[in-house]
């Protein structure tokens, strides 16, 4: 057959596709569910307008990205079961049940408080709908905390047995599968870029309208809430990672030395700054290197050695039998690099954001500005950058926006790809996994429908997100303002519109 | 009782809650064309249901998952077996769902006439393909003896399958309509009873040739017993709607729901899927099941969460109980 239209080839293309894509709005649900969620608490506490403006402003572009994060969610879960369902027989038992858990607990509170918050505006007193909003907040996070939980199984399986008469794993122990390293650092690291993802969507906007001199009160205050998440996910996510990278060089060596194009062990081990190599010789014939990082970034330590892929390749030879372990190296070398760099970049951007938009640190009196001014970019006390260069800043802070969403999908790219030819690393191989009963017709079928549709609900979500994103915060309206004091509403008109209807 | 039998009781019950609730939501999106007269009748119709159809459809999340989890075996042959009707569910879940949040956001004509579409569409299609994929888990498919489906498309099109997906979507919309009468004020809601009882009689006739039929095939005593209560639920819910009762008509057609789904699971159990090939091949809540460590996890996790669930989605219920019709619908969005 060829190897083109192997079925787990067709297979892995869909799951890559719609894996991808969702997890373009994931991030983005979880960080803006929780500043929105500030933003509300903010009104709640102190009853100043610009932040109910800005929650309702950030909550409605916040909706526009969950309704097709919710969607495409959907066909994940069904997907296992339709591409891969040897894979499904297998892990059913251990893998099965934080899917199980994420349904059960994270989704339910994700999908019925939002309908809440959505339709309760003039439904439910002003704390209980704020109350609402953190709910679905904390029902994001659990949710990713299940998956990856799940996820984390598949790159280091651990808490189970493999039952020898029915070929099946089985869980022993649940509490490992919750809590070993390698879930609680993915956590960690994907809830951490999530709100890297959040702050960047947030300094965008709000650079955006600051750069044409409108809604500057309320995009103010965003752009300032939106560089403090960029500058402080952006540090978290360097921790987190580095955490995750030392975990994966101890747990999938292989992984860890194809993202450094690494082919032969070496003590100490340069960090790879660009490479360019020949995978049928396994080796590179370009390289720049810093000497000693890789050994710090896997030990804590500038000598020790690394393992190279042929090391690793051969080990694992030894240990599975003839065959080829080698991911994918380009691919993994690369993606972990513009995971990294798209990552950083938006926190460098940050970090810069922060410091040139700063109120009173180091600023002299000249420079300062109030809330319904725009910021200058102080570069020292008493110097501001131009106008022409003040207008290129805004500029790239707006396209800094999408600089996360590029890093998370090579960071998923390179975690999944780099962990082939297993889909569950050392026990089961993805050729194994796909549907046996599935004709190829069949997942082409899929595929292109999915393809299809997705890029027309890309199309279409874009489109309406900038049109509420220009359309800008709008003027509080008398119910705004006057939210009821009964749940259920108040009963003074029973003919009033609906404050939010479909 | 062994705890494969207590999850296939669970399974059961999440999809009386799935069909339960987005029985409804589904009657709505097809009463949008066959009810409603306008667009603000249509918004009303779509708003009855706005604040709670995302939760509704996550008891389908919950079901599945629960499989995979407690009968991975069931979920692998069933998703994998059924590749098409499920693609179609897939895609008719994303674009309705799509289609309820942004239908609003712009106010081009065209715009908010091909959401309605969809929406329409989108809530017929469902509740025929799960009627279709149900009638051929009860009604047995091709398993071979490695647990995979090794039929065609056109064997899952089979008249008895197609007869439970036309009965499954003319109990949703009566379901809908009575929802509908319970929902709205103003003319949708006397128009919504007239719509109910025409809908009401058409479901009884379907729905008892597909209950019958299941009863000859498949049937026993207990099968026979939920036959019997869904009958009459869906009689009396016909009665009360005539009557104007319209809260025990919801309550009677959500009866009628339960006793469906409980039908054919009793008519299921001890298998979750039979070959109609080979009768040692069937899948049995035995062999097609986690262990029993797993099973115990899930119930854990089931006691705990599921009433939890009930409450606070409950509670939204209460939230938004008044009534809605036309003057309630702004035009500015």
């Amino acid at each position: 057959m060829e190897l083109a239209l192997a079925p787990e080839t067709l297979a892995r293309w869909q799951f890559g596709i719609t894996t991808v894509y969702h997890f373009l709005f994931v991030p983005l649900t979880i960080s803006l569910a929780a500043l929105v969620a500030g933003l509300e608490t903010a009104w709640v506490r102190t009853g100043k307008e610009r932040y109910l403006k800005a929650t309702k402003f950030w909550g409605k572009l916040f909706l526009i990205n969950i309704a097709m994060g919710v969607v495409t969610g959907i066909v994940q879960e069904f997907q296992f079961g339709m591409n891969w369902s040897d894979y499904s027989r297998f892990v059913g038992d251990v893998f099965g049940a934080p899917l199980a858990f994420e349904a059960l607990i994270a989704f339910f509170f994700e999908s019925t408080f939002i309908g809440l918050w959505i339709f309760g505006w003039d439904k439910l007193p002003k704390k209980i709908h704020c109350f609402c909003l953190w709910m679905v907040s904390i029902g994001t996070i659990l949710s990713a905390y299940f998956i990856l939980a799940a996820n984390s199984w598949m790159q280091h399986p651990t808490g189970y047995k493999l039952n020898k008469a029915t070929g099946r794993a089985e869980l022993t122990d649940f509490w490992k599968v919750l809590t070993q390293d390698t879930t609680l650092v993915v956590v960690f690291h994907t809830l951490t870029a999530a709100f890297l993802a959040g702050g960047a969507f947030m300094v965008g906007i709000a650079a955006y309208h600051l750069l044409r001199k409108k809604h500057v009160k309320v995009m103010r205050t965003s752009l300032r809430l939106g560089l403090v998440t960029l500058v402080v996910a952006g540090l978290m996510t360097a921790v987190s990672g580095d955490l995750l990278g030392k975990v994966m060089f101890k747990q999938q060596p292989m992984k860890m030395a194809s993202a450094e194009a690494l082919w032969d062990g070496q003590a100490p081990a340069p960090f790879s700054v660009f490479a360019y190599g020949d995978v049928s010789k396994g080796h590179n014939t370009v390289e720049v290197e810093i000497p000693g990082l890789l050994s710090f970034l896997s030990h804590d330590d500038f000598s020790s050695y690394v393992p190279g892929i042929n090391d690793v390749n051969k080990a694992e030879q030894q240990k599975f039998g003839p065959g080829d372990y080698r991911p994918n190296i380009p691919v993994a070398y690369w993606g972990f690099r513009w995971m990294i760099g798209f990552g950083m970049a938006s926190f460098a951007l940050g970090v810069a954001g922060l410091w040139l938009t700063r109120k009173k640190f180091w600023l002299s009196q000249r420079l300062r500005t109030g809330d319904d001014e725009i910021p200058h970019l102080a570069l020292t006390k008493d110097k501001a950058l131009g106008d022409g260069l003040s207008k290129w800043a805004w500029r790239l802070a707006v396209i800094t926006l999408g600089f996360p969403l590029i890093a998370s999908s090579w960071g998923w790219i390179f975690t999944e790809m780099g962990r082939q030819p297993w889909v569950v690393y050392g026990v089961l191989r993805t050729s194994d996994a796909v549907s046996p009963g599935v004709s190829q017709g069949e997942v082409i079928t899929s595929m292109a429908v999915f393809t299809a549709l997705y890029a027309i609900l890309a199309v279409v979500e874009v489109k309406l997100l900038v049109k509420y994103v220009k359309a800008g915060p709008q003027e509080l309206s008398e119910s705004d303002l006057n939210p009821p004091t009964r749940i259920g509403g108040d009963d003074n008109d029973a003919d009033r519109p609906m404050a939010f209807s479909y | 009782m062994h705890l494969h039998d207590v999850w296939f009781v669970l399974i059961a019950f999440l999809w009386v809650g799935y069909f339960f609730l987005e029985g409804f939501d589904f009657g709505i999106g097809v009463l949008t064309k066959l009810l409603a007269r306008d667009r603000s009748e249509r918004r009303v119709l779509i708003n009855t249901i706005g604040p709670v159809w995302d939760g509704n459809e996550v008891w389908l999340i919950s079901a599945a998952g629960a499989t995979f989890a407690a009968f991975p075996e069931w979920y692998a042959t069933l998703f994998s077996g059924f590749y098409l009707p499920m693609l179609l569910i897939l895609l008719c879940l994303i674009v309705r769902g799509v289609a309820f949040e942004y239908r609003h956001k712009r106010d081009e004509e065209r715009w908010q006439q091909n959401w309605e579409n969809a929406i329409f569409w989108t809530s017929l299609l469902p509740p025929v393909l799960w009627g279709v994929v149900f009638g051929n888990i009860v009604g047995g498919v091709k398993i071979d003896a490695d647990k995979n489906y090794a039929g065609s498309l056109l064997d899952l099109l089979n008249p008895y399958a197609i007869l439970g997906g036309l009965a499954m979507l003319a109990l949703f919309t009566f379901h809908g309509a009575v929802f509908a009468s319970l929902k709205t004020v103003g003319s949708i809601r006397e128009r919504a009873r007239v719509t109910a009882s025409f809908l009401g009689m058409i479901t009884m006739g379907l729905g008892l040739v597909f209950m019958v039929w299941t009863q000859i095939d498949n049937g026993d005593g207990k099968s026979l017993v939920a036959l019997v209560v869904a009958a009459v639920a869906l009689l009396a819910a016909l009665v009360a709607n005539m009557f104007g009762r319209e809260g025990w008509s919801f309550a009677f057609s959500g009866v009628a729901i339960a006793a469906l789904v409980a039908m054919l699971f009793l008519t299921l159990f001890p298998n979750v899927m039979p070959s109609s090939l080979n009768e040692s091949w069937n899948l049995t809540v035995s062999n097609s099941s986690s262990t029993p460590y797993t099973l115990k996890i899930m119930t854990w996790c089931a006691a705990i969460a599921a009433p939890l669930v009930m409450l606070y989605q409950g509670w939204t219920y209460w939230v938004f109980r008044k009534r809605i019709g036309t003057q309630h619908i702004a035009d500015a969005h």
